[in-house]
């Protein structure tokens, strides 16, 4: 018999290692573990730019009744803390109102309460004001935002000013109406520093060595990187984002910047952490007028950036009734007038204007002086020459192109 | 039967809630790690090994900057931690436990809010600096909040107790008998120290070590409260990268990097050391 007749199968059966009962098992553990690892996918919270669909505001609204109660989540510096406009709405309606200034920046914002919204849970509020940045557009996609009864809105109707019946983040004020417009610009202590500041080259000026703030939030930071070498945010490429990363990224290495701040901004520049920061616009009034420290507020030369913070009406809000009478209550142009003469921020309510200076005839001295102030105020009631020098954020057609934004500044925030 | 079966009963609790709150986590967090998308569309499972690559490459200056943070304050802490354990071993007599209680006593507040009233004493123009500014012995923008110093400061502040324990149950533990018959052999006392006390005291500094490097390197409190962009940690770039900018992904990526790295540089510790059985020493 020769060997070379034996089956080649035998042998390769024979000289093979075989797959034990404990190799199967680990193999089979394996796949499964890939497999448990596969299933473990995020699911997403909605579809980019849904479309609204013609019925969903009657379908939102059916059945909700109002509970009396309103939970609402504002940003701070954002009304005066007696909160008087709130007591105001209470004793005419009934309805008491929460109010908890809990939102400091709009992406740790998102990411707080998208969970909870996402399993369709109440995020503890009924009513918010978010910006018109980067996370409204998330929340709008994720189809977090209850659409708006605008029949339930005849305050708004008639008292908003027509700018902001058209935006361009919320076409139709579908999902939000606006709370307040801010610009920002830069603040400084005067105390500190000598010279006036007029530029955004102030900002990355080396005489201001550890003493300088800017935003973390990633358009506000960028679209100071961009103004500061001439680029206009709104029609800026991928490249200008580049290069002012780099500007940026200078500004940072070479000591300048102290740190990058949310809210608490205001608090460093209190405390003489920073001598000169960006700022938004109606917080540096309102802390002097506060604690008579006396800081001043720029729109700097290259211009300043303009956005708006909106109302908006979470979809698992317990109270969405009371929410909806209460965002009208503030377009009412008295109570319009005394928000803006508290927070001098951008009123979307131009009449409140002529309400100001009625307020400020009442008064005498000093006090009317400061009250006529608010009413001529470019800050309060820009005009067309103001807006001007004021620039609008980026709108990201894609969220490709917003995450390549954010993949571009976010390390430098992070850094 | 009921004997063969007690111990297994006696792991389930235990067990269930390591599988449940350990094993979990984990396993999610690692097939998070590898998928891609975003927080609106979601995110799938697509075996994407690049966000590591992209992880490391944008964030190793914070990796490398914890690292080095975590050594810096764990040396301090043993030089720190050794004194006050030595003394309150073979010193403290009847008052032992007041002392500690004393060591002890700052947790009783929270972590975070006495970071933060640091930072309130060490403010640009505070109540230490202020002064000392007004005078002009330090010029206008001298600042210590948001420095290298100001973080491991922090960082050491606050995990002091947690290398003086290990350290001091390691001290307390020798035979002062030990130490006499050192001494009746001639060594002089810093001899004795030397060759006697502080070999018996390495099992709790090696404990305390473990205790402190691994969280301080992961800290990410104080570099947040009292640091500044140039003093980031990585623990708090994984922090924002979930809370912030929920790039869950990244987050996840760069906790699965930092646990490698503390594991190789726990055990290659434990090996230079020559202590083989690094856990059942950090279990004593």
């Amino acid at each position: 018999m020769q060997p070379n007749n034996v089956d080649p199968a035998l042998i390769r059966g024979m000289t093979q290692r075989r797959l034990g009962r404990r190799d199967a098992l680990r193999l089979g553990g394996a796949s499964a573990f890939a497999m448990a690892l596969a299933a473990c996918g995020v699911k997403g919270t909605g579809t980019p730019a849904a479309s609204v669909a013609p019925d969903a505001v009657a379908k939102f609204w059916a059945g909700k009744t109002s509970t009396k109660h309103v939970d609402f989540a504002n940003w701070p510096l954002y009304m005066d803390p007696k909160h008087p406009e709130l007591k105001k709405f209470t004793a005419e309606t009934g309805i008491s109102v929460n109010y908890q200034e809990v939102i400091q920046e709009m992406a740790p914002w998102f990411a707080k309460v998208q969970p909870q919204l996402k399993a369709g849970q109440s995020i503890g509020y009924d009513l918010m004001v978010i910006t018109n940045g980067i996370q409204f557009g998330q929340f709008k996609d994720s189809g977090f935002l209850a659409p708006l009864d605008h029949s339930k809105m005849p305050n708004y109707a008639a008292n908003a000013a027509a700018s902001y019946k058209s935006e361009a983040f919320d076409p139709g004020n579908v999902y939000s109406v606006p709370w307040t417009s801010g610009i920002t610009g830069i603040a400084y202590d005067p105390a500190k520093v000598s010279r006036p500041i007029t530029k955004l080259a102030d900002l990355f000026d080396p005489a201001f060595k550890g003493k300088v703030g800017m935003f973390s939030d990633t358009q506000e930071l960028g679209n100071f990187g961009m103004l500061v070498l001439g680029i206009d945010p709104a029609k800026s490429t991928e490249d200008d984002w580049k290069k002012a990363a780099e500007k940026l990224k200078e500004q940072k290495t070479s000591g300048v910047l102290r740190n990058y701040y949310d809210q608490s901004y205001v608090d460093a520049l209190g405390k003489g952490e920073v001598w000169i920061t960006q700022a938004w616009s109606g917080d540096i009034f309102q802390k002097n007028v506060s604690d008579g420290s006396n800081f001043k507020f720029v729109i700097p030369e290259e211009g300043g950036s303009i956005w708006t913070d909106n109302f908006a009406i979470p979809v698992t809000a317990k109270s969405p009734v009371d929410a909806l009478a209460l965002i009208d209550f503030f377009y009412q142009v008295d109570i319009a007038a005394s928000l803006a003469e508290y927070i001098n921020y951008v009123c979307p309510v131009p009449a409140a204007q002529a309400q100001i200076k009625a307020d400020a005839a009442k008064l005498s001295g000093d006090d009317k002086k400061a009250m006529e102030a608010i009413a001529d105020s470019p800050l309060v009631f820009p005009v067309a020459a103001d807006y001007a020098n004021l620039h609008y954020y980026r709108q990201f057609a894609t969220v490709a192109e917003q995450q390549t934004y954010q993949k571009v500044f976010e390390p430098i925030v992070l850094g | 039967m009921r004997r063969v079966l007690a111990p297994y009963f006696l792991i389930l609790p235990g067990g269930l809630w390591l599988l449940l709150f350990f094993a979990v986590p984990m396993i999610t967090m690692f097939s998070l790690s590898l998928q891609q998308g975003d927080v609106v569309s979601g995110f799938v499972f697509t075996g994407h090994w690049q966000t590591y690559v992209d992880a490391i490459g944008n964030y190793r200056t914070q990796l490398i900057r914890s690292l080095i943070y975590g050594a810096i304050a764990t040396l301090v802490l043993i030089v720190m931690a050794f004194p006050v354990a030595y003394w309150i071993a073979f010193y403290g007599g009847k008052r032992k436990s007041t002392y500690l209680f004393l060591l002890l006593l700052p947790f009783f507040v929270s972590f975070v809010l006495r970071t933060i009233s640091w930072r309130q004493i060490l403010t640009d123009d505070g109540m230490l600096l202020g002064p000392l500014k007004e005078i002009h012995l330090l010029p206008a923008n001298f600042h210590i909040l948001g420095t290298p110093f100001a973080v491991i400061s922090g960082l050491v502040y606050n995990f002091l107790p947690f290398m003086v324990l290990p350290v001091y149950v390691a001290l307390e533990r020798i035979d002062p008998r030990v130490v006499e018959a050192a001494r009746d052999l001639y060594a002089n006392p810093a001899t004795a120290f030397r060759k006697v006390v502080f070999p018996l005291a390495l099992p709790g500094v090696f404990a305390g070590v473990l205790m402190t490097f691994v969280p301080v390197s992961s800290d990410y409190v104080n570099s947040a409260v009292l640091g500044s962009s140039s003093t980031t940690m990585i623990g708090q770039v994984i922090q924002a990268q979930y809370l912030v900018n929920s790039d869950y992904p990244t987050a996840s990526a760069l906790s699965f990097v930092l646990m490698a790295v503390l594991l190789i540089g726990v055990f290659a510790y434990a090996r230079a050391l020559g202590t083989e059985d690094v856990m059942k020493v950090a279990a004593r």
